[in-house]
């Protein structure tokens, strides 16, 4: 097992937003986390990441609990995280943006500045711009690239196509699969539907903090995952 | 001709007080703290010279090469074990931090030295001057004034062109995801710390040579550097060279009509240009 939680549970102050959140992720594997707003699917990667605290056995990478430890530590272990709202860094070019996420963990492996530029071709001409300079799209393009540059294990995409045109949603999914050639696991976290069910392996469905469904894309009916979704009966 | 001559010595005043400030800009530029010991820092940091020229009998520029890496040292136990602890979303702990540290390197100062003026003693180098037509011009000025160039070029080299220089700026844009990125925002702080401390250690050895000090000088030294940053406009080390220039200029040109105005038209000149450039003179885009 590559990541898994345990029965994680995770506060905001006196507001509890995650109740004893149990999910898997195999080596290799791609897995879709879909809720509506405020299920708690950002809180679940936040904990992962480390950026906010939760009990030491709670979150366990190849078995060992890394609930301890720092955002910086999980990420030198192979855990690459593209956060919600992209996150570029305002005062680095695009080059740097994506050379400071390959600064602090080198694994082997195929990503390097040149395989991101053929994969996300547009950063190549970009690459002396200003992160922030650049449209939805590409700044999205440039935040999988820079999770992609420590070569990792795990690359967790948090609402990848949130705020982005259906055709840009699509070229950045079509990205996905060459990551899985990688070797890297995958876990998106969407609020939409389709897109998740078509890339994932399998699927959680999230609600109000709690994991109301577990399933695989081809073994769920519209009606499941719309029950498991809004927590109404279709 | 005089009024060439005050104007060569102002600019070059500049580089001593860009010197003071280029410590305090890095900081504040990479963790938003205002570290209000840094003017009693650059004094404890003269002494330290000081010690290596009195006791070692080493010359001051040997002292001073020495004293980099301890100076380093220092700032970066001084972030682990005390800022980085008070670093937060709140910005008065850190204030209170740093006023803390002031009045105990004072008050061990005082303890050690003595109030005794002190002097890093130089011999010839201290009236020796050079001839360049128009103006005369002190060696020690000059030298001072090329140092400030030299630091500023280093600084913004490490900052736009290694990798340190990148996490750097990174940590300062957003903690939180730099973290993500597998960098540890608070070696990155104790590390910009430590190299602050040999910027000051600089700016001691050239506070040490050129004027007598004594414990109690920092505060006014933290009140230029201050000023240069901010006329600068934060986040620029060229600005800050600016910034140092203006004051540099405004004190001498003030001391040439009446000595007693030197140091009064220094802050006259900051008041003035606050007004007129409430920013800085080279503020930075994003802030």
């Amino acid at each position: 097992m590559l990541l898994e939680t345990r029965d994680l549970t995770a506060s905001y102050g006196q507001f509890r937003a995650l109740f004893g959140v149990d999910i898997s992720v195999d080596a290799g594997e791609c897995v879709a986390i879909i809720g509506a707003n405020g299920a708690g699917k950002s809180t679940l990667m936040r904990a992962i990441t480390g950026v906010i605290r939760n009990e030491p056995g709670m979150v366990l990478h190849r078995g060992e609990p890394i609930g301890a430890l720092s955002s910086a530590r999980i990420m030198q272990r192979g855990i690459a995280m593209v956060p919600e709202g992209r996150r570029l860094f305002p005062s680095l070019t695009v080059e740097e943006n994506l050379l400071i996420g390959g600064q602090a963990r080198k694994a082997p492996g195929p990503w390097s500045l040149e395989t991101v530029f053929d994969l996300f071709p547009i950063l190549r001409e970009r690459r002396k711009s200003p992160g922030t300079a650049l449209s939805g799209g590409q700044q999205q393009m440039v935040a999988i690239g820079r999770a992609l540059m420590s070569n990792p294990e795990l690359l967790l995409c948090d609402e990848i196509s949130l705020g982005l045109a259906p055709v840009v949603i699509r070229d950045i999914y079509a990205a996905l699969p060459k990551v899985r050639a990688g070797g890297t696991a995958i876990v998106v976290v969407e609020q939409d539907i389709g897109q998740a069910l078509a890339v994932a392996d399998r699927v959680y469905c999230m609600m109000e903090g709690r994991v109301t469904l577990v399933a695989r894309p081809g073994e769920v009916t519209r009606q499941q995952i719309h029950a498991a979704y809004f927590g109404e009966a279709a | 001709m005089i009024w060439l001559d005050t104007l060569a010595q102002g600019i070059l005043l500049g580089g001593l007080y860009a010197l003071f400030a280029a410590g305090l800009s890095l900081v504040f530029g990479i963790m938003r703290l205002v570290n209000l010991a840094h003017g009693d820092l650059i004094v404890f940091a003269a002494y330290v010279v000081l010690m290596g020229v009195t006791l070692l009998g080493l010359s001051p520029w040997i002292a001073a090469l020495a004293a980099m890496p301890l100076m380093f040292a220092f700032g970066w136990l001084l972030q682990t074990a005390v800022l980085n602890r008070v670093l937060g979303r709140d910005v008065l702990p850190p204030l209170l931090v740093t006023f803390g540290l002031s009045v105990v390197l004072q008050n061990g100062l005082l303890e050690a030295f003595s109030a005794d003026s002190r002097r890093i003693p130089t011999g010839l180098l201290e009236g020796a001057s050079i001839d360049l037509g128009l103006v005369t011009v002190g060696v020690m000025p000059l030298l001072t004034f090329a140092s400030a160039i030299v630091a500023i070029v280093a600084l913004n080299g490490l900052f736009y062109h290694t990798a340190l220089g990148r996490a750097f700026r990174a940590t300062s844009d957003d903690a939180v995801t730099a973290g993500l990125m597998g960098i540890e925002p608070k070696r990155i702080f104790a590390a910009a710390t430590g190299i602050a401390m040999v910027v000051v250690t600089i700016a001691a050895l050239y506070l040490g040579m050129r004027s007598n000090f004594d414990p109690s000088i920092g505060p006014a030294r933290l009140i230029y550097a201050f000023e240069a940053v901010i006329i600068g406009g934060l986040g620029s080390l060229w600005g800050t060279l600016a910034g140092g220039i203006v004051i540099g200029v405004a004190q001498t040109v003030g001391a040439a009509v009446n000595p007693e105005w030197q140091i009064l038209s220094g802050h006259l000149a900051f008041l003035v240009l606050m007004l007129l450039k409430p920013r800085g003179l080279f503020p930075r885009a994003v802030d």
